[in-house]
């Protein structure tokens, strides 16, 4: 494609609500506040397991201040994005420790708390389900009633009878003969915790039901207001016109604001508090214990390579310990399902990913849901067949990386549109001069200074895991004096999405970017509706949709111009805010002019305000077909590699990352700064995952860790020295300039990365995730101690 | 949408922790070179008086127990976290939130250098990294790279990766330092 010029796209102008956010006037939900409005705290399951026998809500309902109690029992609604399984509140039976049992709202938290622990609850314990391996047996069974659940068919398969939430299969080639034509066959296991989205702002909801009508009003800090209203709606038996969703800026999201949390709940308790607003925070402990996380993972993998590096075969189990709800968890593991395999062309592959019901915290999407922890698994073994093959993992991947023609697992064809991941790896072991794992030489003279010093490289891939018929659209208006807005139903989570979207929009229109605002609330009685702000997706489907919605402006004011400068349309063009006369530019008209209805002198009027309207549905995507998996699952694949080079003290295991490099193939950067700051900020999440980050659970599965103070996130003491991120662009041929996504893409294969160069530094290779110093040092120690020699193979 | 957001001053009512039932005590301190005298409930913290209180909504709250420095601002020049004091301890103090880093509808310079930087994402954060940013600058236009990491490392941000915090940082102390020239 030759290289055009823009005027907006491919600039990097700052962020248009940063003003805002810097004065600290930008509204969060958690700000929120409404005259006479109720505080709402819940009761927790303090078992993993148990009948709820009986509630004794009577002195918590004697206490002044008290406006609404409601149990499960006063709730006989069923929620969940793709089976429904959840209640509100706990309905005969807990789950979780952590489950809300009861909710109350009073007129103020402290009478909430008092109301809370005045409330007693009798349990019978059953015996709980808090391992992979138990829920799989499947002796006892969290959900008792899953043959009768609703669910999405054909995309989810629960098993009758189990705790298999869904079983998702991909099935390409014969694996058979694969495995009979390698040279080579290598088995491996790795696992991972659950880890928690940390946002800085926790969920918090707000709502206000009118007590006449059915009509209910939501202020809430999530990132899909029409997902919130269409599965509210539908578990309150209302129309959809009956729910207002709002939602103004929202202090991160990660994927774990995706979903519906709190919102029912508020709702529930201000019907009951006939109409009072009831608003909801929860704690940092709650965000932790009672919202949901990023699902445990085990994986099983066994690969047939031919001596030259040619990968014959692939069979992966990937078992996710996703919790005791299904939520996002289920669509996760149907992500394994056509993207489990990396970025490399398998001819023979079996994937089975199953989505496991247990006994903890349910579990969500997480940025990139299911990427990370299935790069994980790939991305460690192939190094670790390299280093079997004794083969230099750069070159091992190559080998077997998609290229043009390549055919994924799911059957799709790479085409020259498709992006390269080939190209991404290069760059990144260009970028920290890659040459090959150290030898065992070289690794033992270093081990003698203290610090020894590692390189990696891993590869990712990511394509928007949604619905073939996810939509988005778009409405641009113009103001009298020629400026205009954008109306989008995304949210702007600091993703950077209402700037990337202004710049499109001042693109197409030509015009100033000052003169383009995308309007910062959502409403979802106002805003033209958006899927779920999920998946990288809305730089590629909203970007087409303001694109359309902008090109109809323009074809609305050429329709008036024509009129007005006596020409046809197909000769005018426009440019400088006017329409004007292709062969003769100085017969033009202002879009100004034009933006209400253009007057003549004589005071005739004709147009009318120019109202552009562009919507984007997914295009030419199918169902994957229920046995083998194959089919058109996704929209646009962005490809990336990291590359890094670290050090580790031998004695503490402590780990410093002295470069990570990380290439993305984003087709075209609209805003090359917000995708930098993507990839800074998600690289450092991913290093979260890598090294600290981590569910641990008591054998009564209680969550053990629910604090800052237990679990870590990186802080700015955390940081690699360098980073260096590289935007590489092949364009989509379909995508809005040439765009693809690249949210969530940076933390995928972090982990990985980190872990092989461990590997080159150490020769000790890692299976279970976080990476603890502590956990490297005893490595280390007993690596020592078997060999009686340092760092041997 | 937030009807009572426009409203300045100490108020008797819709603040969910300063309860009527409790007894009072008087403070008075300087917020953000205003004097303020209110009667308050003394176990209430100083976050939720600013922001209950006083409805100054830009200090964040992200933990409660002293571990996200979201709720920092700046009491007598240092940094804190005011979800982990009294407001009855802030007797006298001078404190300066977000909402006084900038005056006369002018961005600071450490603002202007978080947005040109790029150092903000979902901005919840924003307000309690500026203020530590802001105090560390008060004692020394000159940090280090490992001194900016040190301010800020009771402020966790799960967006940014810090780089661009530090940078914005950085280019503040040198800016204000040619400012001072
Ligand atoms: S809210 Fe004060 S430190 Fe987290
Ligand atoms: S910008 Fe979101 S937490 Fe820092």
């Amino acid at each position: 494609m030759p290289e055009k010029l823009f005027r907006h796209v491919g600039k990097s102008p700052t962020r248009s609500e940063a003003i805002e956010k810097v004065s600290g006037r930008a509204n969060y939900v958690f700000d929120l506040e409404f005259p006479g409005m109720l505080y709402a705290k819940v009761l927790h399951s303090p078992y993993a397991h148990a009948e709820i026998l009986s509630v004794d809500l009577s002195e918590a309902k004697a206490l002044t201040g008290v406006k609404a109690i409601l149990t499960g029992e006063d709730l006989p609604y069923l929620l969940g994005l793709y089976m429904l399984d959840k209640g509100i509140l706990a309905r005969g039976k807990v789950r979780y420790i952590g489950e809300p049992v009861v909710a109350v709202a009073a007129i103020d938290l402290r009478t909430a708390e008092k109301a809370i622990s005045l409330i007693k609850v009798d349990y019978k314990v059953l015996p709980a389900v808090l391992t992979i391996d138990e829920a799989l047996k499947g002796e006892i069974l969290v959900h008792k009633d899953i043959n009768d659940l609703e669910y999405v068919k054909n995309v989810f398969f629960p098993q009758p009878d189990s705790n298999i939430a869904s079983w998702n299969k991909a099935i390409k080639g014969d694996i058979k003969q694969g495995f009979a034509e390698a040279d080579v066959i290598i088995e491996n296991e790795l696992s991972l915790p659950a880890v928690a989205h940390v946002p800085l702002e926790t969920h918090v909801a707000i709502a206000k039901a009118d007590p006449f009508t059915k009509r209910v009003e939501i202020w809430t800090s999530s990132q899909s207001p029409f997902g919130v209203r269409q599965m509210l709606a539908k578990a309150l038996g209302i129309s959809q016109g009956d729910v207002r969703v709002v939602v103004p800026h929202i202090g991160g999201g990660f994927g774990g604001k995706a979903g519906i949390h709190l919102e029912p709940l508020v709702v529930v308790l201000s019907r009951a508090a006939r109409g009072k607003p009831v608003k909801i925070i929860a704690t940092r402990e709650e965000e932790f214990s009672q919202l949901p996380s990023r699902a445990a993972m085990r994986g099983r993998v066994k690969t047939g390579v031919k001596y030259d590096g040619k990968i014959t075969a692939s069979e992966i189990t990937f078992d996710w310990d996703s919790g005791a709800y299904a939520d996002y968890g289920v669509n996760v593991g149907r992500a394994a399902q056509y993207s489990g395999a990396g970025a490399y062309e398998i001819p023979n592959l079996e994937i089975n990913s199953r989505t496991l019901y247990t006994n903890k915290v349910y579990s969500t999407a997480y940025r990139g849901f299911g990427h990370l922890e299935t790069h994980w698994v790939i991305e460690r073994q192939m190094d670790l067949i390299a280093q079997a093959l004794k083969m230099d993992p750069y070159e091992f991947r190559m080998k077997n990386i998609l290229r043009e023609g390549s055919v994924t697992i799911s059957g799709e064809i790479i085409n020259q549109y498709s992006g390269r991941p080939d190209q991404c790896l290069a760059a990144v072991a260009k970028e920290i001069g890659w040459t090959g794992y150290r030898s065992k030489e070289e690794r033992e003279v270093s081990f003698k200074t203290g610090k020894v010093r590692g390189k990696g490289i891993a590869c990712l891939q990511k394509a928007p895991a949604m619905p073939s018929n996810t939509a988005t659209s778009a409405l641009l208006q113009f103001d009298a004096d020629g400026n205009v807005r954008v109306m989008i139903g995304a949210i702007d989570m600091g993703q950077g999405a209402m700037t990337v979207m202004e710049q499109i929009a001042a693109e197409v229109l030509d015009m100033p970017l000052e003169k383009v605002r995308v309007s910062s609330e959502t409403d979802t009685d106002k805003n033209p509706y958006d899927w779920s702000t999920v998946a990288s997706k809305y730089t590629f489907m909203g970007g087409k949709a303001v694109t359309r919605g902008a090109m109809d402006m323009l074809s609305q004011m050429k329709e008036v111009a024509s009129q007005i400068l006596r020409c046809p349309v197909d000769e005018l063009t426009h440019g400088q805010e006017k329409i004007f006369i292709r062969q003769n530019p100085h017969k033009a008209v202002s879009y100004q002019d034009i933006a209400m209805g253009y007057l003549y002198d004589n005071g005739n009027s004709i147009g009318g305000p120019i109202i552009g309207r562009g919507v984007y549905i997914a295009e030419g995507l199918t169902f994957l077909d229920p046995d083998k998996g194959q089919g058109l699952p996704a929209l646009d694949w962005t490809f990336g590699a990291h590359g890094v080079e670290l050090e580790v003290d031998v004695e503490t295991g402590e780990v410093q990352i002295l470069k990570i490099s990380s290439a993305f193939d984003v087709g075209k950067a609209i805003n090359p700064k917000l995708c930098e700051g993507q990839i800074i900020g998600g690289v450092l999440q991913g290093l979260g995952s890598a090294f600290m980050e981590g569910f641990k659970f008591s054998a009564e599965g209680r969550l053990l860790n629910p604090s800052f103070m237990d679990y870590k996130i990186p802080t700015s003491q955390d940081i690699p020295t360098i980073v260096v991120p590289i935007l590489i662009e092949n364009p989509q041929a379909d995508g809005p300039f040439g765009a693809r996504g690249v949210g969530e893409h940076p933390m995928i294969s972090v982990p990985s990365v980190i872990a092989n160069a461990l590997y080159d530094a150490l020769g000790i290779n890692f299976y279970e995730l976080p990476l603890s110093s502590e956990k490297i040092a005893l490595a280390i120690a007993r690596s020592e101690a078997e060999h009686k020699e340092p760092l041997s193979e | 949408m937030c009807e009572n957001q426009s409203q300045h001053g100490p108020q008797e009512h819709c603040s969910t922790y300063i309860d009527s039932q409790q007894p009072r005590v008087f403070l008075s301190c300087w917020v953000n070179g205003e004097i303020i005298s209110a009667q308050i409930d003394p176990m209430i913290t100083l976050l939720n008086f600013l922001r209950q209180g006083l409805k100054l909504l830009g200090t964040k709250e992200g933990c409660g127990e002293g571990e996200c420095g979201a709720c920092t601002i700046i009491m007598n020049g240092e940094a804190v976290n005011a979800c982990l004091i009294l407001a009855v301890e802030a007797q006298d103090a001078e404190i300066t939130t977000v909402e006084g880093l900038s005056t006369g509808g002018q961005l600071s310079i450490l603002q202007s250098e978080f947005v040109s930087q790029d150092a903000l994402q979902c901005g919840f954060c924003t307000p309690g990294m500026l203020m530590s940013a802001r105090a560390l600058l008060d004692r020394t236009l000159d940090p280090t790279d490992p001194e900016i990491k040190e301010a800020i490392a009771g402020n966790l941000c799960r967006c940014t990766g810090y780089s661009p915090i530090i940078a914005a940082i950085s280019s503040t102390a040198k800016k204000e330092r040619e400012e001072r020239k």
